[in-house]
């Protein structure tokens, strides 16, 4: 057991553990970005640099600041007193992890043809990635560009304030103003 | 000349659309209201004139002019309902009177009115009121007359009424309204009665109209109670519509009342135009009235029965007109006087001389009623004549006009209209076969005619001016009288130039309106002159008693306070009582008809409230019983089985419902748990 | 060099303290967080199997995992964009209190 990985682990765990446990909710996003930044560092760990790296900007440059925004957006990070964090089925969903967690460990540990060794790590350049992309991956890369328009698209139409003279507006910001 | 006939229903829908805008325009607008609503008048007078002018020509010598233009309205079956308009001398004249004297009272109005908030409204209900009395002139077929009739009658309450907030006039708008509405139950019956008889209201329709010779002479053979030939039967019914309208004895209560309104609405409703309408009633169904079977020479009972009306409303309203003090109300028992008189005059001398008098008493009783308005202007609203007096020197222009007016209502000889309108009158019931009784009634009229007005022209004109008093008594100062602008002074000149001129038109030495009307052509003969100078002397001896009367009582020793008795008063108390009281017409109907009324309603109430009331509530009382126990019946029988059927229905749904209970997370574990479940089967389940 | 099984214990853990945050938290961000945290797991299982893996110079793994990244970044775009229109619309992002379709139905 590579010591790396084991405080690499450690950390990684840690965060989630952090992320989905904490109360106030700009502290969890702080610990889920501690989390990607593990994962990425497991990335490298593993010679996997450019998954690494895109983890980096993806995630800890995007998505976490997004979470932030909407932290702050819907003003849940002024954690009051007295309002329940946990839902009321939190002994199920607690159980239901566990459960899938001592499935896949048992699968884990049962099946013996993992235990191999690692073959030499591959040299794999950025510029062999790219070009894997537009030739072998083209498709798939296109259909995701179409999804990434479509998303954007989506986003911006859900979360843009919606029409005064719309349907009656259950907002009380919305419905007061004429 | 077809042309005209074609065009002639633009006279009363100029009005009405004048009026019909006005309604839609903002109340700030008075000017446009004002200008359409006299502009549609002028136009109206123009197109009017252009029509006179077409029927000065008669169709054939002793047959007046007359074009008719008839469609049909409603099909009902096999008959049908037609409608239509004539353009005849009768019908003309009344258009140029109309017209004109209309035109002349809205420009009055526009200086009498010329404060009040509700101008816009004003003028849209006098053009209203036009236009249904322009359709009401032109119409040939009773049915449209009808129509009309009862929309002059809705102008007038509107306009009675249109100080609304006094409930002084709320009342008289009601009265009017109701009062003439039980005349209009005979008209309508009348109307009913000549559709069954003649299966025609059209008046002339190429010899198919119920005036014409074919109907008339169906009519007048036959008999109805009490062998009254059915000719004056339905004509006595038109006519009591006609009385209702104009006033006549029984129903002149709501006239004097009427008065409450606006004065030019008194001027041109209750004094020119809608009241004339009853007259013009007459006047238009004359052959119907006047039928009598061929080869029997006397008069027709209807005749004889609009002749005895008319002469004693001619006394009995001049009588009230004596004592009283208001001066609008002195003038409207004038016109309650004045409309007997026309009645009596289509009863003893025909359509001539009742129409002649009809557009002579226009002008002049349009221009009494102005001056009237403009001396209650230039008083501030006063109307009580004890709080007048020297307006003469005050008000000079008024006083002329007033003065012009006032003779020619009186009948002062050769002159003034009045005077020759009335002398035709007279000179004919002097001559009626029957009795000399109206030529009594008729020359007593003119005395106090004579009297009463000298009384109100010394009252308001003459002697000192009392209003001092007034305002002492009422404890403020008020200014002194003015005289009113020349749009209001500018009206009473024109009218009193009609009012002079008017009377040579019909002349005994030339009959030219008469001839006008019945077709013929007439020439100045000076002999028939000599003919009528009994009456005529008789008659300016008459008028000249009843003017040195009321100078003798009135003008001699003028009143020099408002406190102060009558002159007559002080020679006849219980005479003057009795006068000032008007009879106590109101009081008798007030006592009798209107406590009958109340009676017959407390019995209704009582019927409706216990005895049908009481088999309403009985029956109630078993329906209930019934439904309750069908209720018994529904609830434990048959509704049983089906609540437990739903019963178990809503259970089921109940519990799937809960599966489905919106909360993610609930099937985000479900879908863990199958995972798990899923990958146990999966690895140890013998699949892989 | 770590063992196999360490990664894959690793990631399962990580995917299931994810799926339990999914589930026990009241927050709809939360529950976001939680669905990243299952994403990440399964991402380190790509790598993992990719570096085991015997086909290494093919990089399939990495693209996964590239693709997968982005498209786990699309979801949380349109995740946040529902969160923020439903709280507009609530005033609330508690997902239990969200349970109906209709927007003038009562929250429990």
């Amino acid at each position: 057991m590579n010591p790396v990985f084991f405080i690499l682990a450690v950390v990684t765990l840690a965060g989630a553990l952090g992320a989905v446990a904490l109360r106030n909710m700009v502290h969890c996003a702080l610990c889920l970005a501690v989390t990607f930044i593990g994962i990425a560092a497991l990335f490298l760990h593993q010679g996997a640099q450019f998954a690494g790296l895109v983890q980096v900007l993806v995630y800890v440059g995007a998505v976490a600041v997004l979470i932030v925004f909407a932290i702050l957006l819907t003003r849940s990070g002024d954690a009051r007193k007295g309002v329940a964090v946990f839902s009321r089925s939190w002994k199920t969903g607690l159980l239901t992890a566990a459960a899938t967690l001592a499935t896949l460990v048992a699968a884990i540990v049962n099946s013996p043809g993992l235990l191999r060794e690692a073959p030499r790590a591959p040299e794999l350049s950025v510029r062999q990635i790219g070009l894997d992309l537009m030739s072998q991956w083209l498709l798939p890369l296109e259909i995701l560009g179409l999804l990434l328009t479509a998303t954007m698209i989506g986003a911006v139409i859900l979360a843009m304030p919606e029409k005064p003279s719309g349907e009656p507006a259950p907002g009380p910001e919305k419905g007061a103003r004429p | 000349m077809r042309t005209v006939i074609e065009m002639v229903w633009i006279v009363p829908v100029l009005p009405l659309l004048a009026a019909g805008v006005s309604a839609l325009l903002p109340r700030q607008r008075r000017r446009t209201a004002a200008a359409l609503a006299i502009g549609a008048m002028a136009a109206g007078f123009l197109l009017s004139c252009v029509a006179f002018a077409a029927t000065l020509q008669p169709a054939a010598p002793g047959a007046p002019f007359r074009l008719v233009r008839n469609f049909e309205w409603l099909q009902f079956g096999s008959a049908s309902l037609a409608l239509g308009w004539v353009l005849d001398p009768l019908s003309a004249g009344m258009l140029v009177m109309v017209t004109l004297v209309g035109a002349l009272i809205f420009i009055y109005s526009l200086g009498y009115m010329a404060h009040d908030p509700n101008f816009t409204r004003f003028f849209c209900f006098l053009a209203f009121f036009a236009s249904a009395m322009l359709g009401l002139v032109i119409a040939n077929s009773l049915l449209l007359l009808f129509i009309c009739w009862e929309l002059v009658g809705l102008a007038s309450y509107l306009l009675i009424g249109f100080w609304f907030h006094k409930p002084s006039a709320a009342a008289a708008a009601r009265k009017a309204f109701i009062v003439t509405r039980i005349g209009d139950l005979g008209l309508l019956l009348g109307m009913v009665w000549l559709y069954r008889e003649t299966g025609s209201l059209l008046f002339y329709d190429q010899g198919q109209g119920c005036l014409e010779q074919a109907a008339l002479s169906k009519l007048v053979v036959s008999t109805t109670l009490g062998g009254l030939a059915l000719s004056s039967a339905i004509g006595l019914l038109l006519f009591c519509g006609a009385a209702g309208k104009s006033g006549q004895l029984p129903l002149h209560v709501w006239l004097p009342d009427a008065m409450e309104g606006p004065t030019p609405v008194s001027a041109l409703i209750h004094a020119a135009t809608m009241v004339a309408a009853g007259v013009f009633l007459v006047a238009r169904v004359y052959p119907l009235m006047q039928a009598v079977p061929s080869g029997a020479a006397q008069v027709s009972t209807a005749l004889q029965v609009v002749t005895w009306i008319g002469a004693c409303t001619a006394i009995f309203a001049a009588l009230i007109a004596v004592a009283q003090n208001d001066i609008k109300r002195i003038l409207a028992y004038s016109t309650v006087s004045q409309l007997g008189y026309m009645m009596m005059g289509l009863g003893v001398g025909g359509v001539a001389v009742g129409m002649f008098h009809l557009m002579t008493h226009a002008f002049f009783k349009a221009l009494l009623f102005l001056g009237a308005g403009s001396v209650i202007h230039g008083c501030h609203e006063q109307q009580d004549i004890r709080h007048m007096g020297g307006l003469r020197r005050l008000m000079p222009v008024t006083f002329a006009a007033y003065a012009v007016g006032m003779m020619a209502l009186a009948g002062v000889p050769l002159l003034f209209s009045g005077f020759w309108s009335k002398d035709a009158i007279l000179h004919a019931a002097h001559l009626w076969p029957l009795s000399k009784g109206p030529f009594v009634l008729g020359a007593a009229g003119a005395l106090l005619t004579a009297f009463y007005m000298t009384r109100q022209m010394c009252l308001v004109f003459f002697g000192p001016n009392r209003a001092a008093h007034a305002s002492a008594a009422g404890g403020h100062v008020s200014a002194q009288p003015h005289e009113s602008p020349a749009v209001m002074t500018v009206p009473l000149l024109i009218l009193a130039v009609f009012a002079v001129g008017l009377g040579f038109l019909g002349s005994p030495a030339w009959p030219w309106f008469q001839g006008w009307l019945e077709g013929s052509t007439t020439h100045f003969q000076a002999g028939h002159l000599s003919e009528a100078l009994p009456t005529m002397l008789l008659s300016a001896l008459i008028v000249a008693a009843g003017m040195a009367a009321g100078w003798w009582l009135y003008g001699r020793a003028p009143r020099q306070s408002p406190r102060e008795a009558d002159a007559l008063q002080r020679l006849q108390p219980g005479l003057y009582s009795i006068l000032a009281g008007r009879f106590f017409v109101d009081e008798f109907y007030a006592a009798t008809v209107v406590r009958l009324n109340a009676g017959a309603a407390l019995l209704s109430d009582f019927l409706d409230r216990w005895v049908w009331g009481g088999l309403v509530r009985l029956t109630a009382w078993l329906t209930g019983q019934f439904s309750e126990i069908a209720r018994m019946a529904d609830e434990f029988l048959v509704n049983g089985g089906f609540d437990l059927g739903c019963g178990r229905l809503r259970r089921g749904g109940r519990f799937f419902s809960g599966l489905q209970d919106g909360q993610i997370q609930h099937y985000l574990s479900v879908i863990g748990l199958a995972l798990a479940a899923l990958v146990l089967w999966l690895v140890w389940g013998g699949a892989l | 060099m770590t063992p196999l099984p360490y990664w894959l214990i690793l990631s399962s853990i990580l995917f299931a303290i994810g799926l339990a945050g999914c589930l026990v938290r009241r927050n709809a961000i939360m529950v976001l967080i939680g669905i990243e945290l299952m994403l990440n797991a399964a991402n380190l299982n790509f790598i993992a199997f990719w570096r085991y893996g015997s086909g290494a110079e093919a990089a399939h793994g990495i693209m996964f995992v590239l693709f997968a990244i982005a498209i786990a970044a699309a979801e949380t775009a349109v995740g946040l964009a529902l969160v923020i229109a439903l709280y507009r619309l609530r005033r609330t992002v508690q997902v239990d209190e969200a349970d109906a379709l209709k927007a003038d139905d009562k929250p429990r």
